[in-house]
């Protein structure tokens, strides 16, 4: 079996914990970390965009692509740690639903997180990448609840009668 | 030459200035575009030599007074002031990706105000990058909350952006009357912004669930504060004394690089690169070219346009219309065309009103106006990492609410 496992920064522990508990002992692993380059351009175009300055290239230590590289390598490193098992690391970079999607091609189980808000049960606890993987996964998905499961009490009680659930209403 | 003539020629070259300021061609520095557009508009008789020379003198002051702010933003830096900011923030965020916004929020809203944008957006935003990358979260909202704030925080102070200093010669307000004025209309501006962030980023914001360790404590460096204390203690004393403000940058400059020479941390060549020399060439470059419009009948087009009055509705019309101007032409020129207009026919407030348009107004955008990001886009298919919708629908909520908060409290301000 290969595995996939999508870690991001926030909840990598409690998926690198979940995936050695339920993937089988067999499994070929690659971690996966997708670092989102849409801060580096926007910095970027932003020190670009002040007009008439022509600035010279950053110092290394100022080089955004750099940090984020050094800041994946290390976070992959000591994912590998805890997972205490022979894994290939994988640091990708750009749109990270698209990066994470392209990278499940030919595996059998991505294993994720929830990414969105924790504290109650619900379509909100699915952030806008996370979503975009689910929906469009080529392989078996594994999703964990990163913290302490939030109780059945926390979703909403039904909508009354001819009034669309929340997520199905037109937003504010 | 004809007005008429003269105006468009002055506009062609105006145009073509800002197309290699925007695209950046390796070859042709904006500073020779804007030096040679300068030259042609004298050699053709669209401006006059005197009149070349007007300008010139008018801006002289303004491009010395940036100059001298520029060495010590880059004393700053090598003093370890910004690198200091990060500790600062690291430690003081505690690993919550929303005390770490507040802290980006009041450490770039003040690195703004004293040091200008453009060390906001050139030194400051590169920390905040590696300390949310230390801290393990999103850069993004902190990202976008420097590129935001070097705007909306840039109303506070003359010296806080270029087009105040610009405004601030043609306005003869004093440098502690000017931040009088401005101040509510800056926490207006930066209100907003919070709001709208804590919004916009509310999933980016959520609290990682393990506390990152306690990184070290941050060392300010003493000596690049006391300077920076001094120099605007300088700048609020200035018109008690009776010294020009330029003359305490100067000195807050001399104090900052001296020492930095005679130890050998920074060589002369260094320094004569850090005051940007080919930037200064551009604005009076570019100050020429608007004057060569402007004197030949573009001031009564925007005369036209601009309302003249200091009614708040007035003010409103003012901020607006500059918000435009600076997303089509750019806030710089925006400001050469428009500040001496409103000089000549309002009183402050109309001046402090076009400032909130040109320096909120181009937070529609990361790249310095509409029209940039436009060409930009028209020119080559590049930024496909970013979700343009997103930052445009950001700049959409706050660009209007700031700029109508901010010349609410202008109003507000001037009545006092």
């Amino acid at each position: 079996m290969r595995a996939l496992i999508w870690i991001i920064e926030d909840t990598w522990q409690a998926t690198i914990d979940d995936a050695r508990a339920l993937l089988p002992s067999d499994a070929e692993i690659t971690l996966l970390h997708v670092a989102n380059t849409e801060p580096e351009t926007i910095a970027r175009e932003a020190r670009r965009g002040l007009l008439g300055r022509r600035l010279p290239p950053p110092p290394a230590s100022h080089e955004l692509q750099t940090i984020s590289e050094l800041a994946a390598q290390q976070l992959l490193t000591e994912a590998q740690a805890r997972l205490g098992r022979p894994a290939t690391l994988q640091a990708r970079r750009g749109r990270v639903e698209r990066e994470v999607v392209s990278a499940a091609e030919g595996v059998d189980i991505i294993i994720l997180a929830r990414d969105g808000d924790r504290q109650r049960l619900g379509p909100r606890s699915l952030g806008p990448a996370t979503r975009f993987v689910i929906d469009h996964a080529p392989c078996r998905v594994l999703l964990i609840w990163p913290d302490v499961v939030p109780e059945l009490r926390t979703i909403p009680p039904p909508p009354p009668p001819g009034k669309p659930p929340p997520h199905e209403s037109p937003g504010p | 030459m004809t007005d008429g003539l003269a105006v468009a020629l002055a506009l062609v070259v105006l145009a073509a200035t800002l197309a290699v300021a925007v695209t950046h061609p390796p070859y042709v520095p904006e500073a020779a575009a804007a030096g040679a557009g300068a030259v042609l508009l004298v050699l053709v008789g669209a401006i006059g030599l005197s009149g070349a020379g007007d300008a010139l003198r008018a801006l002289g002051p303004t491009v010395g007074f940036l100059a001298a702010m520029l060495l010590i933003a880059d004393g700053c830096r090598r003093e370890g002031l910004f690198d200091a900011m990060g500790a600062v923030m690291a430690r003081g965020s505690g690993g919550s990706p929303q005390r770490l916004l507040a802290l980006v929020f009041m450490i770039a809203a003040a690195i703004t105000a004293v040091l200008s944008l453009d060390a906001t957006i050139v030194l400051l935003t590169p920390v905040v990058f590696a300390t949310a990358a230390r801290l393990r979260t999103s850069a993004k909202p902190q990202v976008y909350a420097c590129a935001h704030l070097a705007n909306s925080a840039s109303l506070l102070l003359p010296v806080s952006n270029l087009t105040n200093l610009l405004a601030f010669h043609a306005s003869h307000l004093s440098f502690l009357r000017f931040a009088a004025l401005m101040a509510l209309p800056t926490i207006a501006a930066v209100a907003v912004e919070w709001v709208v962030f804590r919004r916009f980023f509310a999933v980016d914001l959520t609290r990682p669930r393990h506390a990152s360790p306690q990184p070290e404590r941050p060392e300010l460096p003493r000596f690049a504060v006391a300077v920076l204390a001094c120099t605007l203690a300088g700048f609020a004393l200035s018109s008690v004394v009776g010294i020009a403000p330029v003359w305490f940058a100067v000195a807050g400059a001399a104090a900052i690089t001296i020492p930095a020479l005679v130890r050998r941390t920074a060589t002369p060549v260094a320094l004569a690169r850090a005051t940007e020399p080919g930037f200064l060439i551009f604005v009076l470059g570019l100050g020429v070219i608007v004057q060569a419009a402007s004197a030949n009948g573009l001031d009564s087009a925007v005369r036209a346009v601009l309302p003249a009055g200091g009614s708040l509705p007035d003010l409103l019309a003012i901020a607006a219309l500059s918000a435009v101007f600076a997303n089509l032409v750019n806030n710089l020129p925006a400001t050469l065309m428009l500040i001496p207009v409103v000089a000549s026919t309002g009183g402050s407030g109309p001046i402090l009103a076009t400032l909130i348009g040109v320096n909120v107004g181009p937070n529609l955008t990361y790249v310095g106006s509409l029209a940039t990001l436009l060409w930009r886009r028209v020119l080559r298919a590049e930024d496909t990492d970013v979700e343009l919708g997103e930052f445009l629908r950001l700049g959409a909520v706050t660009v209007p609410a700031g700029l109508v908060a901010a010349t609410l409290l202008l109003w507000l301000a001037l009545q006092v």
